[in-house]
């Protein structure tokens, strides 16, 4: 029956129109829009690569978001991929009530999302909220952080950090699979804790690193709820990612051509990243069962 | 992940009192706004303000019923009916098609298997917010904005892999003796879906729902994108709604509902949390 190449097909039938009907489709409409100018009431305009001229030259709007969104990367992706990795290692031990704990990190990463936990961060960030309240305790006086342009972009990078549980069960999983022998040859060779963790557990997870590593670059690049509910992109556009443009110059003043030349760069610069990341493999990524690095 | 090799035993490496005392800060520094800000819907708004306890004062139940209320003409049971309208569904469509496409993949040998399967993995990685506005542009074409079809239609195509991958990794992992004998037995292709493969992807299919529950519940670009007439508001539009309106007035009551709003996922999370926070474990997941 498996070798029945129709059935197969027929199953998997939905799929390729849905990739094509609602990915690939969407995805080209949105490169060739990218050429044009479009705002929905008249047919739309081919007018080359003005539209990447513009963002290029004359947009420092654009500039902004794009320092803007780089900066946010640098910052909550390492943060949120260290923690994750730091807590899983501290997890890694037959610790009782175990499951409370991963339960309790991973919580955070399942609702932040939400506009819900958006919401109540801005409550706790207040000026009279709960943040300023403990800081106070410690004689630290209330710092504006929502209309500091200064300290605003912590407020959601500290956002996509709290979320750092599902990045952590990935990690969990690994470390749980990291021979045992491993580390009671280097106990043996008197290898101190720290040493261990860099140069057993490290190496041998590389792989996992890596993906979590990319999976919340995409992430990060594309971060929307945060920036749009706790700061609405502000002060002086402090946080106002290039998802937050995207989604203004298309959905709120229907540059429809603009929009997509801008969520182009948002693609060209993920994919590149990506890229850059899937080549960098060679020099840090280890896969076990491979005798020599991947060609 | 009960069959992994046992972790290194906490008498071998280090105390374990260290390690207690580091999760119990961090526990304390992630759950505590929570409690906190639960604690805060019972409080007066200049208590919120003043308080960095949790326990408030009186327990006063008011905050939870003006915001329920809202300021428009719908109360957040309106709200709560829509999202739900746009989830149910939505999870339907997402495990029939997710369980067939995956089934195909994990089984079946057809044309250009290989180079549909990286595709899939391929479109993981593409950003959502490149194919916002095309989308929108096709929906509006065919005249079928302001409604939930956009939300629901395209998950009726298997479109969110990685549900389909997250099956498929897990299809791969189990023999398929039963499936050889039930065709021994003469099975025919849609009773083997039905009676063998469907009972034993259930821990997967369960991971399914729970995270499209929570995701759909979470959606608010898509909404934000799509709806414009109020009544059709799930909670997560209906929310950002609320803050606007009442901009530094009741702020209790603000606080107050987002709480009910996180209960849905706060459950679904509890009740199925062993299923799937394996489920996130064995297959790799975005957050």
């Amino acid at each position: 029956m498996y070798e029945n190449r129709r059935l197969g097909f027929l199953f998997v039938l939905p799929f390729v129109l849905g990739v094509v009907l609602f990915k690939l489709f969407p995805f080209a409409m949105s490169f060739a829009l990218s050429f044009t100018e479009y705002d929905v009431m008249d047919p739309p305009r081919f007018v080359g690569l003005q539209n990447y001229r513009e963002l290029a030259l004359e947009d420092p709007l654009f500039r902004q978001s794009l320092g803007v969104t780089l900066w946010f990367a640098v910052l909550a992706v390492p943060l949120r991929v260290g923690f994750a990795l730091f807590i899983a290692h501290v997890l890694n031990f037959r610790l009782r009530g175990i499951n409370f704990f991963r339960s309790a990190f991973y919580l955070p990463s399942i609702l932040g999302g939400s506009i819900a936990v958006a919401v109540l961060w801005r409550f706790l960030f207040a000026r009279n909220g709960l943040v300023n309240g403990v800081l106070g305790h410690f004689g630290v006086e209330p710092i504006a952080w929502l209309a500091d342009e200064h300290y605003s972009m912590w407020t959601i990078v500290l956002l996509f950090t709290w979320q750092f549980g599902s990045a952590m069960v990935i990690f969990l999983a690994a470390l749980q699979n990291v021979p045992q022998s491993l580390y009671e040859a280097a106990e043996i060779d008197g290898a101190s804790r720290n040493q261990q963790f860099w140069r057993i557990t490290v190496p041998l997870i590389t792989p996992v690193i890596f993906f979590n590593l990319i999976m919340q670059m995409v992430n990060a690049f594309q971060e929307f709820n945060a920036p749009y509910m706790v700061t609405e992109g502000g002060p002086l556009s402090s946080t106002y990612v290039l998802a937050l443009y995207i989604y203004d110059q298309s959905f709120r003043y229907f540059n429809l051509g603009y929009g997509s030349a801008l969520s182009w760069v948002l693609f060209a610069l993920v994919a590149g990243l990506a890229g850059l990341s899937f080549w960098s493999q060679r020099y840090w990524v280890f896969y076990a069962g491979e005798k020599e690095g991947r060609k | 992940m009960s069959a992994a090799p046992a972790p290194t035993t906490a008498s071998q490496r280090g105390s374990p009192w260290l390690r207690y005392l580091a999760l119990a800060l961090v526990s304390v520094l992630m759950l505590y706004p929570l409690v906190w800000l639960v604690g805060a819907t019972f409080k007066s708004n200049a208590e919120i303000f003043t308080e960095i306890g949790f326990i408030p004062s009186r327990l006063s139940f008011e905050a939870y019923v003006k915001g329920w209320k809202t300021s428009t003409e719908y109360t957040f049971a309106t709200y709560f009916l829509n999202s739900f309208l746009i989830t149910v569904p939505r999870i339907v469509v997402t495990v029939i098609s997710c369980v067939l496409v995956a089934y195909a993949f994990a089984r079946f040998e057809f044309f250009a298997r290989r180079t549909l399967f990286a595709v899939m993995v391929g479109t993981m990685m593409l950003p959502l917010i490149v194919l916002r506005l095309p989308q929108y542009l096709m929906f509006r074409e065919v005249g079928l904005l302001d409604s939930y079809w956009p939300l629901i239609l395209p998950s009726a195509f298997a479109t969110d892999t990685f549900f389909v991958f997250l099956l498929v990794q897990f299809l791969r992992g189990i023999p398929r003796d039963m499936e050889e004998a039930a065709m021994i037995d003469g099975c025919n292709a849609l009773q083997m879906l039905w009676h063998i493969i469907v009972p034993l992807l259930k821990p997967a299919i369960i991971s399914v729902i729970v995270f499209q529950f929570i995701w759909t519940m979470n959606d608010f670009m898509g909404p934000l994108i799509y709806l414009a007439s109020v009544e059709k508001y799930p909670v997560s539009l209906a929310l950002k709604m609320s803050i606007g309106a009442t901009e530094e007035v009741e702020w209790a009551n603000v606080i107050a509902i987002s709480v009910v709003a996180l209960i849905p996922s706060v459950v679904v999370f509890f009740a199925a949390q062993k299923h799937f926070i394996e489920g996130a474990t064995s297959s790799g997941i975005k957050g």
